[in-house]
């Protein structure tokens, strides 16, 4: 049984009960096109050869695994390293995927590439790969969102992006993916979509974990390479989990390693203001998937929040889903408050601003880690840095910049 | 396949007559008018009604029926309000099909396997899934063949001639062919490029097929009723319904948008 957590998805995208197509037929057939072209380029040494370095040049990986030694020393337990996907090019482990979203759409040839965005840091990554190979983007972002994201709203228009603001719904993420869709059934042929977490349909969930794996496949060899062993536990935020998803993967067989998905419970789980699908969610069919999700008894959609915009999400990733069900991951929650507070920390004691995503891996890693045994490790995602969000920070404590 | 469906397509067809399919949104603009609405529907020429379940994130739709959808969530209609109107229509009504048109999450809800018998009861007679395919209906298949529930199946411009074949297969009751990539009440429909879809649909499939999305005229309903068995027009009905201010008013104009689409048709089949 061990072997079989790495196998998913099926044939046809499904992860146990959940994943799948659910889209509407016009789609259909872009997805079939898709899944073939993602199969064949993924194995061809070219595309690989092409993927590395560009990985490696332009990203800037390796990111390093960084012990947070008086971090470790405040929680008073096991040691915490930090994975430093904050150090990559734009900021956030985005770009890992939108580098390779970005090439294949190329081998796909396909002039035009859409994304949507919540926090904006996958509008970034998207806009900043279609400007280095010259395909013209527009992000479709909400417009809740492009309020409290005003910065990388201007640097995606600086990268030559086009920012669509999204007014429908909630006016947030959700919303942008369904505007996103319906430029993508419109505009098919010549297209493509740039999806930025493990949702939405097959292939998207395989192939953004597949492509933001490279963090887990790095975080496992450097641990072994640098403290010769494995951690004991892995965190990391999740919102549609793709960050979570590519650190856990390549970790999956090792059993003993204990996975810690950490969702927004924004003000508190028990009030319905927050963004904890797993937690708090149950199965259901929202944007081409079967997943975990929020929603009223009438199977409507519910309004999510969460201080941090790339979080707030009523969706989440169906692998995530089927880790919860067969119990190889954890889902728990971190509170508005408790990211705030995570921020405020490691940026004192360690001289690193986490983004608000990434505090709330931070805040549960912190609590683990102080009940845990020195001689034990946590190894945390840390999946973004916090530049962008300095204005949501001052604003929640009553500063103006 | 579904005897109201059946009997419908059949009674046109020997009749020389296209089918009209108007679409509204159940629970727009008031909830307490559509059942109203429909019986005016079928009394201004309508032969089979489509009605929308509203959905809070409706990807395949364009903004009129997005607004559409917004205002009758906020109306508090959910899926058990509508087969609600359904029944009630059916007191009045034996014999027009509806076919209820939307997304998998309310039905989730619901319970896949309950509802096709709970539709029944209610007397739907067909469902359209917009983000559910024939490949992800697993129980819900069985249980809506139980229920003598048809699955109305979408054909896009996009779907390939190995994937019609598959659709064909598992398509009862008509097809729907989308009839441009885009979403519902777009602008850039061509219907001189309806020709050759249909009759490629028409190789593979023996279910009389309706072109929708984009139809916004009576003109343009009778140049598609040339290729087509039935016509679906949707968007320009329920913008058009949006603006009244009374159920008398919204009937009234419900009869004055489908009159002369019906005319139009008729006259094109003469």
């Amino acid at each position: 049984m061990n072997d079989a957590y790495q196998a998913g998805p099926d044939g046809r995208g499904h992860f146990g009960t959940f994943g799948g197509q659910f889209v509407s037929e016009t789609l259909m057939h872009a997805l079939d096109e898709l899944r073939e072209a993602y199969g064949r380029w993924r194995k061809d040494e070219e595309f690989i050869r092409k993927m590395d370095e560009d990985l490696a040049f332009y990203v800037g990986r390796p990111s390093p695994v960084y012990y947070a030694q008086r971090y470790t020393a405040a929680a008073g337990g096991a040691r915490i390293f930090l994975k430093r996907e904050d150090l990559n090019h734009t900021g956030a482990h985005k770009i890992n995927n939108t580098v390779g979203q970005g090439l294949l759409a190329r081998h796909m040839g396909k002039k035009r590439v859409i994304a949507e965005t919540g926090a904006g840091q996958h509008g970034v990554a998207s806009a900043t790969v279609a400007a280095r190979l010259d395909q013209s983007c527009r992000v479709y972002m909400g417009e809740v969102d492009i309020h409290r994201q005003a910065i990388n709203v201007f640097r995606m228009r600086l990268l030559g992006a086009e920012v669509c603001s999204v007014t429908s719904g909630s006016a947030t993420l959700k919303d942008a993916l369904n505007e996103a869709m319906r430029d993508w059934v419109t505009n098919v042929d010549d297209t493509f979509y740039i999806i930025g977490t493990v949702a939405g349909p097959h292939p998207y969930p395989e192939m953004v974990r597949d492509f933001n794996a490279v963090v887990g496949r790095e975080a496992r060899r450097q641990m072994l390479e640098l403290h010769g062993e494995l951690p004991d536990a892995l965190v990391a935020c999740v919102g549609g989990g793709s960050n979570a998803m590519g650190l856990f993967h390549p970790f999956l067989d090792d059993v003993d390693v204990k996975m810690y998905g950490v969702e927004a419970a924004g003000r508190g789980l028990a009030g319905g203001e927050h963004a904890a699908s797993l937690c708090a969610g149950r199965p259901g069919v929202l944007h081409g998937c079967r997943t975990y999700l929020l929603d009223d008894d009438a199977g409507q959609i519910r309004h999510t929040h969460s201080v941090s915009a790339g979080l707030d999400y009523p969706g989440v990733g169906p692998e995530h889903a089927w880790l919860k069900e067969q119990g190889r991951a954890e889902y728990v929650s971190a509170t508005d408050e408790e990211a705030l507070g995570a921020f405020h920390q490691l940026t004192r004691l360690e001289g690193i601003m986490p983004a608000l995503e990434s505090a709330h891996a931070l805040a549960y890693g912190f609590k683990l880690a102080s009940d845990m045994r020195p001689d034990q490790s946590v190894l945390i995602n840390l999946s973004g840095r916090g530049d962008k969000d300095v204005q949501t920070v001052a604003e929640l404590e009553g500063l103006s910049l | 396949m579904n005897r109201r469906i059946k009997a419908c397509f059949e009674t046109a067809s020997s009749s020389g007559r296209k089918v009209l399919i108007p679409f509204i949104t159940a629970g727009d603009p008031k909830p307490e008018w559509t059942v109203d609405i429909m019986h005016a529907l079928v009394e201004a020429g309508a032969d089979l009604l489509e009605l929308g379940v509203p959905f809070s994130d409706p990807m395949a739709d364009g903004p009129v029926i997005q607004t559409a959808s917004e205002r009758a969530i906020e109306n508090g209609v959910t899926l058990n309000t509508v087969l609600d109107m359904v029944a009630e229509f059916r007191r009045d009504d034996e014999h027009t099909p509806v076919v209820l048109m939307g997304y998998m999450n309310p039905l989730e809800r619901f319970g896949r396997q309950e509802f096709p018998a709970a539709a029944k009861a209610a007397g739907v007679d067909g469902l359209l899934l917009v983000d559910c395919p024939p490949e992800e209906r697993d129980d819900l298949g069985a249980a809506m063949d139980d229920a003598s529930i048809d699955g109305v199946c979408l054909v896009a411009p996009t779907t390939t001639r190995e994937r019609l074949a598959y659709l064909a297969r598992h398509a009862s009751g008509f097809i729907y062919y989308v009839s441009l990539k885009g979403i519902t009440g777009a602008g850039q429909l061509d219907t001189a490029e309806l020709q050759g879809p249909i009759d490629q649909i028409r190789e593979f499939s023996a279910l009389p097929v309706a072109v929708g999305f984009g139809i916004k005229t009576a003109e343009m309903a009778s140049t598609v009723a040339q290729f087509a068995d039935a016509v679906v027009i949707g968007s320009a009905l329920v913008e058009v319904l949006a603006e009244s201010s009374s159920s008398a008013e919204a009937c009234a104009e419900a009869r004055a948008f489908v009159a002369p689409v019906r005319e139009s048709m008729d006259n094109m089949a003469r």
